[in-house]
């Protein structure tokens, strides 16, 4: 019976509608707006964010980076053209976080230079990475072919290199590059391995941005080269030159770009940060040292996408609340144009609940259709968004179901006092009402 | 003509289907205070045909509302088929006059969304009949009032005549105790009003209790009791 009544209210629901397609269908707009802005504003606040936590996430939960950073008084300073500027990370930096912090697990020092690899008559720009051989398990690259540096090769100071997959495409096109040698300055490095590169650069990159690093930095750097820390030492020594325009040129000496420090667990991280700030505070003089400490900046996304999402789906609620008084405007004037029929529906035996479900239905109806065509429409938003504006967007489930109820909410809120209007009117007045 | 008789065996001739004792109904018109029924009684047994008659302003509308459990009395006393309705809540009277009034207006009222079917079913809708019983009695009495090739046309399709026969299909839904008509051909033409008051008196012949209230003396004839109204009170 409850079965039979719920099909002839939504049919008689679906018919009056349909009777009035026109009303129903711009009545619906504000609700397909609505509901699509809810979903397209979270879909892109969503991609925005896992974007920025997939790449903090490469950089390592665990990890801490400590970047060398040109200091800002040096650069007024060195309008004395030719005194030696030196600055920056150094071996026993990265020796004390080593020996002197409980909880380290492993200290990566990098040294980075811009350089050019020959291979025949080819020759590409490349970044130089030299390196310690448990470097790929704080960066993100994988191993595709041969290997990658060993501790003998650190040891012995080798000639070997390990190169990525865009200067093997760029240098050697068609040949096996393995078991080759490399050209860079004036040595020779045999290639023992080529890795892939899940895109670790751009993370890195994305801090680079904020602060300046002062290691080379190319830009045109067609892939790396990895290269024994000790190796590197040994034949490109610490010291720099570099010809800058009208002031003429410019001495550094850079020990290392970078540190990575991995810790023994992520409750670790914070405390070790702080060890790390008094280490680096107590050793060096100048502000020379960056530290990132990617779980912080976890978090800090987290807070922001927690704004942004609060933020964006705010405007959509204002826009669904538009669509909600459309919808209570429009069911107000039919409550009005149809008293006689809720008259005649009374004078039959109609209670007045009978009444509220009738208009109530009708309501919801026309809200979860215009939830649903939302739905459809703000799942293609973000599609558009990604396709054209190359932004990154995430749909997801929840955000859908959350959308669906609220519009299922909007139709109720909106629905309800129209409906109790029409209860509430007098039957024998609205018999007479012409 | 097939004629689905009462259904109700408790209720024989003779017997008050309807009582009425001191029925007064007021209205508050801002300070001034609108006596409308001054001490109605009134009584309709069962199988009875009443014409209730009186000029506009006499109180017939607002009789029609009390009988028709529309509204509730300022005070007086009300049974409709042995039980006190006088007193009774919003809720509990909307399904009184759902299933013990059968309604006939003048205006039709119809409900122009709905084919002649869906009208006839309403009532028994609100009393929660079965999708299927309600589709079978409502095309029983569709076919009755002898609009059998008409069950899916919509009231604006069919002529006054043709709508008021749904109207009486309707108002035999549920097999009610009175059927309450108000000057049920008054929008008619002659020869449509004629045929109506024909299928209305034929159902007063099968044992229906019928109550019209009228302005045509012609209609009024044809009654067992005629009540004449005069402010408020009967002469």
């Amino acid at each position: 019976m409850i079965l039979f009544r719920l099909k002839r209210t939504l049919k008689l629901g679906i018919k009056s509608l349909w009777m009035h397609r026109l009303r129903s269908t711009l009545t619906m707009l504000g609700v397909i707006f609505g509901v699509s802005s809810v979903i397209a504003m979270l879909a892109i606040g969503e991609g925005a964010s896992q974007h920025a936590q997939e790449q903090i996430a490469r950089l390592g939960s665990r990890n801490i980076i400590i970047k060398t950073v040109e200091p800002p008084e040096e650069q007024d300073a060195s309008s004395q053209e030719q005194s030696m500027h030196e600055y920056g990370l150094t071996y026993s930096d990265a020796e004390r976080f080593r020996n002197s912090i409980p909880d380290v697990e492993v200290v990566v020092p990098i040294r980075r230079l811009s350089q050019r690899a020959w291979y025949r008559n080819r020759k590409v720009a490349i970044e130089v990475i030299g390196t310690v051989p448990w470097y790929p398990e704080m960066a993100s690259i994988q191993l595709k072919l041969g290997r990658f540096l060993s501790s003998i090769d650190m040891h012995y100071k080798q000639s070997v290199c390990v190169v990525d997959e865009k200067v093997v495409r760029e240098l050697f096109a068609f040949d096996d590059p393995l078991g080759k040698d490399l050209k860079i300055a004036s040595d020779y490095y045999r290639v023992a391995g080529i890795v892939s590169k899940q895109d670790a650069g751009s993370a890195a990159n994305t801090f680079n941005n904020e602060v300046p690093v002062a290691s080379s930095q190319g830009g045109a750097n067609v892939g790396n080269v990895y290269i024994p820390l000790t190796t590197v030492k040994d034949r490109f020594g610490e010291i720099s030159i570099q010809f800058s325009g009208s002031s003429g040129q410019n001495i550094e000496k850079v020990e290392l770009q970078e540190i990575i420090v991995k810790v023994s667990s992520m409750e670790n991280v914070l405390p070790t940060r702080n060890i790390v700030d008094t280490l680096l505070g107590r050793f060096h003089k100048k502000n020379d040292y960056q530290v990132i400490v990617p779980l912080e900046l976890l978090r800090q996304a987290e807070r922001t996408k927690l704004i942004f999402s609060i933020v964006l789906g705010s405007i959509a609620a204002i826009s669904l609340l538009v669509g909600g008084i459309g919808i209570m405007n429009i069911m107000l004037a039919t409550v009005s144009e149809r008293t006689r029929e809720i008259g005649i529906r009374r004078a039959l035996g109609a209670r007045k609940r009978d009444i509220i479900i009738q208009f109530l239905s009708e309501t919801l109806l026309l809200t979860l259709a215009g939830g649903i065509l939302g739905i459809i429409l703000g799942s293609f938003i973000p599609f558009l968004v990604t396709h054209f504006g190359r932004m990154p967007t995430v749909i997801t489930g929840s955000s859908l179901i959350l959308a669906f109820g609220i519009s299922a909410a909007v139709g109720i809120t909106f629905g309800l006092y129209p409906a109790y209007r029409a209860a509430n009117m007098d039957p024998i007045q609205s018999l007479r009402h012409e | 003509m097939q004629q689905p008789l009462s259904k109700n065996p408790e209720v024989k001739n003779d017997t008050p289907v309807l009582v009425i004792e001191q029925l007064h109904k007021s209205y508050q018109l801002g300070a001034v205070q609108l006596q409308v029924l001054r001490g109605i009684d009134l009584t309709i047994k069962a199988g009875e045909f009443v014409a209730i008659m009186g000029p506009s302003g006499s109180g017939k509308s607002t009789l029609l509302n009390m009988i028709g459990c529309l509204d509730r009395p300022t005070s007086g006393r009300y049974f409709l088929g042995g039980k006190d309705v006088s007193r009774l809540s919003d809720d509990e009277l909307s399904l009184i006059r759902g299933k013990r009034i059968g309604f006939v207006f003048q205006s039709y009222n119809l409900i122009g969304q709905l084919n002649v079917i869906e009208n006839i079913e309403l009532p028994m809708y609100y009393q929660g009949y079965s999708e299927e019983k309600s589709a079978a009695r409502a095309r029983e009495l569709a076919v009755m009032v002898g609009l059998g090739d008409r069950f899916k046309h919509r009231p604006t399709e069919l002529s006054g005549g043709e709508q008021q026969r749904v109207a009486i299909a309707r108002a035999l839904a549920n097999d009610p105790l009175v059927i309450l008509a108000d000057e049920p051909t008054g929008n008619l033409d002659s020869e449509s009003g004629s045929d109506i008051m024909n299928i209305l008196v034929g159902l007063h012949r099968k044992g229906k209790t019928l109550t019209i209230v009228t302005h045509d003396e012609n209609v009024a004839e044809q009654a067992e009791q005629t009540v004449h109204l005069l402010d408020g009170r009967i002469k």
